[in-house]
């Protein structure tokens, strides 16, 4: 998939069955044969076995989780014991000694500020640097707090709907994108990071370090939505954090890929995927490769990397495969 | 024509997001309200930018609030808007009083929200202090003061711990006259006490703040009445009376 494309899909186009074209040869054969040889339904019912074997594969969420959890606990630990291993939030810190800002914040600040410091080029430059290394929207799934909550959050979600008492509303996925440049235009205009007054990671980081404030309930009521009328609103449709990181994302070496070759294309990856319009190659017929990158908008969760039952889905680190 | 059903829960897609996305950005705009309705300024850390340049730099990080020894900084919340996430001092609960020596929090802050041109104490503009309630001053009715100035906060005491600040309540004064607030000043000739009279008799003296006041709010904390007889005014800047 051309980055391009990768990053229109990410600002909230709709993906589309490529053209034929846009196929490899090898992945032209590989369809081919997966028509001609239709499967049988002792077949059909072993993928099922399979995908419910698979789903309670936790492997990469356990391990996303720990981590989470644990770069939450430094900053909280570091301060609270004042080791000085991580002082600040996740808006800004100083990790052993060295300056680091969040990309958005930091963009909030220079467009209302109009006046950027030494000290924040650096520390963005850092963290663009170490993000685009670890894959862009990585740091929503391995270290945001919000998307802990929010995970839990949409497994209540998901329980209230298999139960039928809530139904999900999708929303219209350009809204990120419109919200993206409504607040970096307010912060332009106004002088003020307008954006920093909501934002649910600033809010959600800086109450673990420093204590439960009022503004916890701006994250009540967003988790509150999820749970009861849209599946993970916050983080699909509207959170300007994703963007930021899904743009460094979308050139990043370390990404999930998917090789059609053992797919079932069942979707089970789909369904359990936060933005599944990257995964829109993984049906049928769809792929236009025998081995394709995902989209910038992957947030590296590995969701998808549990529950296939084939392995079709996997990370990693592009071009080192060659190195090694 | 009636729209398809496809087309209607376009339509209906549409809207909500419309209406969702558009409560968002009120919510978040609703932070300038507390910004234009403040009447008092908070008293912001040394060295903040002027006020609305303040909020626009700080990246509400807190690290500030990290390296002051005497935990003197807070961030705002929700209420102040904008303002959430920025640090302030509640100089009649915990004050800055330069424990840390080097302006501490200048050197943390990431985005020079407080600004980077300070290094001295002597050189920070917080505030100005005022004497508030002069009939209930201590010094002004010739009154001393003896026991412990304030139940709550810390302070360092160079002659006792030149590193570590300790509890005011640890350290009980017994003075003739009470001159707290000139006594634990940190900044040299800011404040002092003038006779009221010509009479040597006449014990009273008034407490006259200096144009060398920094605005720490130092002499609000450990002022023993209650409330204070003296207090800071945030932002204020000297104007000869």
């Amino acid at each position: 998939m051309s980055l391009l494309k990768s990053l229109a899909i990410m600002l909230g186009r709709e993906p589309v069955k490529p053209k034929t074209c846009e196929y490899s040869e090898a992945a032209c054969a590989l369809h081919e044969s997966k028509r001609a040889n239709k499967r049988t339904r002792e077949d059909n019912a072993a993928v099922q076995h399979a995908i419910h074997e698979s789903a309670k594969v936790h492997k990469w969420r356990n391990r996303r989780w720990a981590t989470l959890i644990a770069v939450n606990l430094l900053f909280v630990l570091s301060y609270q014991f004042d080791v000085q291993l991580i002082e600040g939030a996740l808006t800004a810190s100083r990790v052993i000694g060295f300056h680091f800002a969040d990309l958005n914040s930091a963009l909030q600040v220079m467009l209302a500020f109009k006046t950027v410091l030494i000290n924040l080029v650096i520390g963005t430059s850092t963290v663009l640097a170490m993000w685009w290394l670890l894959g862009g929207r990585s740091f929503c799934s391995w270290v945001c707090p919000y998307h802990l909550l929010a995970e839990w959050a949409e497994k209540l979600h998901l329980l209230l709907v298999s139960k039928g008492i809530v139904k999900d509303h999708a929303l219209d996925r350009r809204l990120r994108t419109v919200l993206y440049v409504v607040f970096a235009l307010l912060a332009l205009a106004s002088g003020y990071t307008v954006y920093e007054t909501i934002s649910p990671t600033g809010i959600v980081s800086r109450a673990l370090i420093y204590g439960p404030t009022a503004a916890l309930a701006i994250v009540a009521v967003l988790l509150a939505f999820e749970v009861f009328y849209s599946r993970r609103m916050w983080c699909r449709y509207m959170c300007p954090i994703g963007i930021t990181y899904a743009v460094v994302g979308a050139v990043s070496p370390l990404r999930v890929v998917y090789r059609p070759l053992d797919c079932h294309h069942e979707g089970a990856c789909r369904k359990v995927c936060l933005v599944p319009h990257v995964l829109d190659c993984t049906k049928k017929g769809f792929a236009t490769d025998v081995h394709v990158g995902i989209g910038a908008d992957c947030t590296r969760c590995g969701l998808c990397i549990d529950i296939c039952p084939t392995g079709a889905l996997k990370y990693e680190v592009k071009g080192l495969d060659k190195l090694l | 024509m009636i729209p398809s059903p496809r087309e209607q829960e376009a339509r209906r897609r549409f809207l909500r997001s419309a209406l969702l996305g558009g409560g968002v950005v009120a919510a978040a705009m609703a932070g300038w309200l507390p910004v234009l309705r403040a009447h008092a300024l908070r008293l912001r850390p040394p060295g903040a930018l002027e006020e609305d340049e303040f909020l626009a730099s700080c990246i509400k990080c807190g690290q500030c609030v990290q390296v002051c020894p005497v935990e003197a900084i807070k961030l705002g919340d929700i209420g102040e808007g904008f303002g959430v996430g920025v640090p302030h001092i509640d100089a009649r609960v915990q004050a800055c009083d330069f424990s840390c020596d080097a302006v501490q929090c200048i050197l943390a802050c990431p985005t020079g929200a407080l600004t980077h041109t300070l290094s001295k104490k002597e050189e920070v503009r917080m505030g100005v202090a005022r004497l508030d309630k002069p009939e209930i001053c201590l010094a002004r009715q010739g009154a001393g003061f003896k026991g412990v100035a304030r139940a709550k906060g810390i302070h360092r005491y160079a002659e006792i711990d030149r590193w570590n600040p300790i509890p005011i309540a640890d350290h009980p004064y017994d003075l003739e006259l009470c001159d707290l607030c000139v006594r634990e000043c940190p900044i040299e000739g800011a404040i002092q006490l003038v006779p009221m009279s010509d009479d040597p008799a006449d014990k009273r003296r008034t407490p006259q703040v200096n144009q060398a006041c920094v605005g720490c709010g130092m002499c609000e904390m450990i002022c023993p009445t209650e409330p204070a007889a003296i207090v800071i005014d945030a932002r204020k800047q000297w104007r000869a009376a």
